[in-house]
């Protein structure tokens, strides 16, 4: 890619390399730049932009590969400067179902027909509200280590804790559902009505969000292998 | 049986698989799907120590002799749980079958249980063929795969009616111990294909039998640990669990196990190597090698003590199963009421 490209054109590869960074695994809760679900992401010099993604296994949630290759359209489609956007979903069992689907602006249900009901918006509210679960346990953990009892911690605001990635990562996540966000809201709220967590409650919400990250990053953590297997050379499969 | 340390294991690998995914086997049309599946499950052996992986020619179709030394020879296993899958739409003779299976347990005597499986979709004759395999074998068990692809069908859910039919049949047959594995595509594709509720379900509605979620509803081993822990019929199957993550995530593993001994704990965790994905042998020897990391991080994790040990690698799934252990390798019974327990209701197993 270097040598050949003209400064705009880089400029424009790096336009649309970050905002495949901002494209999410809904189930992960992690960006597919950083799972190395990009396979490859190519710029022309007429502002032509070509995805190709592909996942760990063959199998892989068709509902959730579906979420990924509309939102890595919408990313790149919408960054300035880019006049037409591919996206193709490689080695997946619905892969043309998918590719099709996208291609022409389908929804899901569209996509598979007569196989889904509805569109999947409340599966990603679903995994939204695991990605806050898994978010609080991050931000709580250390305040636990370093002490903070339940009474205190239930009566904390999102302000009250220390700036950091994870607390921003918490709340856009809740951002996205609805739920207040602001640092005036509390710490600790119910995913699904953003209520205020109590401290009798606190011990088994935090019990549940240590419980959802463990589940969510054993997934990753599978994924990551399963990856990196499906996709070395066939010199470094021999043994 | 697996000795260590003056300790002794009586070892059932709850979860044993005698494939065949060679291309002789693939449905015309099929190809595709049936080389997908086989790839996949492939590259979840390459988790394993690197001197475990095999090629994908000797994955695709394994030597019996080969898999009686792995699992008998090596493997330290005493019992191995046959569990079918058949997968009759892109293997021709299905990928594992109850038929395959029964005939290796019937040339090897006391080596092998033989479950059973159901597909409600298949009506009455499924219907009657679970009662032919139950009274030709003797099955105690079934192994339901709920994300089977069948025509347009997707997969099928345990809280259908056409299910509950097939659950008061086992309850009816003494088939108790029903195996569930779900996968990833099931219909309507736009739900989540892993959600645990049909199994909160069926086990509220049929507390006689014992469900065994297979490798722990991964990925959603946090929605399991939450049904499990209010179902005392639910367990947890290990396969995958061990397989996948002890050797190539040993800090994942170790949460998992905090996690899955906080919620079910030691009475209802279910050893299986998964075998042909993976060879018992390392599996068992670093389970009874393996204990919780004492840093600060896993403080909130319980160790895993020699007993909890014994009954996950064995203890358990014979409970399950009524296979006897030799008294040597059974835990000495305990003083007090709750040890004469048992003694006092044996109808109770």
């Amino acid at each position: 890619m270097s040598g050949t490209l003209t400064d705009q054109t880089a400029a424009l590869a790096a336009a649309v390399w970050s905002a495949l960074h901002q494209v999410r695994d809904p189930e992960l809760d992690e960006a597919v730049t950083e799972l190395g679900f990009v396979a490859e992401c190519r710029v022309s010099d007429s502002g032509e932009a070509v995805v190709r993604l592909h996942l760990p296994t063959y199998f892989c949630a068709p509902n959730f590969a579906f979420l990924m290759v509309a939102d890595t359209f919408d990313a790149v489609a919408a960054v300035p400067g880019v006049r037409r956007t591919e996206v193709v979903l490689e080695d997946h069992f619905a892969s043309d179902a998918i590719n099709g689907g996208i291609a022409a602006r389908a929804g899901f249900v569209q996509s598979f027909d007569g196989q889904a009901v509805a569109e999947l918006g409340e599966l990603r509210a679903d995994f939204l509200r695991k990605a806050v679960m898994a978010g609080t346990d991050r931000v709580c953990r250390p305040l636990l280590s370093a002490g903070i009892t339940a009474d205190e911690l239930a009566g904390l605001t999102l302000g009250d804790i220390a700036a950091s990635a994870d607390r921003e990562r918490l709340r856009s996540r809740r951002a996205e559902l609805g739920l207040p966000s602001g640092d005036g809201d509390p710490l600790l709220v119910d995913p699904v009505t953003g209520a205020a967590i109590g401290a009798h409650a606190l011990p088994l919400h935090l019990r549940r969000a240590q419980t959802t990250r463990v589940s969510v990053d054993a997934n990753a953590g599978v994924c990551r292998g399963l990856l990196r297997e499906r996709y070395r050379t066939t010199e470094e499969k021999g043994r | 049986m697996y000795e260590k340390d003056g300790e002794k294991y009586f070892v059932i690998d709850g979860h044993a698989h005698f494939w065949d995914a060679s291309p002789e086997n693939w449905v015309p049309g099929q190809e595709q799907y049936a080389k997908g599946w086989i790839e996949c499950f492939h590259a979840y052996q390459s988790l394993g120590p690197p001197e475990t992986h095999w090629t994908i020619e000797q994955f695709q179709k394994y030597p019996e002799d080969m898999m009686m030394r792995h699992l008998f020879d090596e493997g330290h296993v005493d019992v191995a749980i046959f569990q079918p899958t058949y997968l009759k739409q892109w293997y021709r003779n299905g990928f594992n079958t109850t038929e395959a299976n029964a005939a290796l347990a019937e040339k090897y005597p006391g080596k092998f249980i033989v479950n059973t499986r159901w597909d409600p979709r298949d009506g009455d004759e499924g219907l009657k063929e679970l009662a032919d395999n139950v009274a030709r074998w003797g099955c105690k068990g079934a192994k339901l795969y709920t994300a089977e692809w069948r025509g347009d069908s997707r997969g099928w859910s345990l809280k259908s009616p056409e299910a509950a039919r097939y659950l008061e049949k086992c309850q009816e047959l003494g088939v108790k111990n029903i195996h569930v594995h779900k996968g990833p595509t099931i219909w309507p594709l736009d739900k989540d294909a892993f959600v645990v509720a049909d199994i909160d379900f069926a086990s509220t509605n049929f507390p006689e039998l014992n469900f065994i979620v297979e490798h722990v509803g991964l990925p959603r081993i946090d929605d399991f640990c939450y049904m499990a822990t209010q179902e005392p019929n639910v367990y947890a199957g290990l396969a995958v669990v061990v397989g996948a993550l002890m050797h190539a995530r040993p800090r994942f593993f170790a949460r998992v196990m905090g996690e899955l001994m906080f919620w079910l704990g030691e009475d209802k965790l279910v050893f299986g190597a998964d075998y042909a994905i993976w060879e018992p042998r390392w599996q068992v020897e670093g389970f009874v090698d393996w204990n919780m990391p004492t840093d600060a991080q896993f403080s909130d994790y319980a160790q895993l003590t020699t007993q909890a040990k014994k009954k996950i690698l064995g203890l358990n799934a014979a409970r399950l199963y009524d296979i006897k252990v030799p008294a040597e390798l059974d835990l000495p019974v305990p003083a007090g009421p709750e040890g004469a327990e048992p003694l006092a209701a044996p109808s109770s197993v």
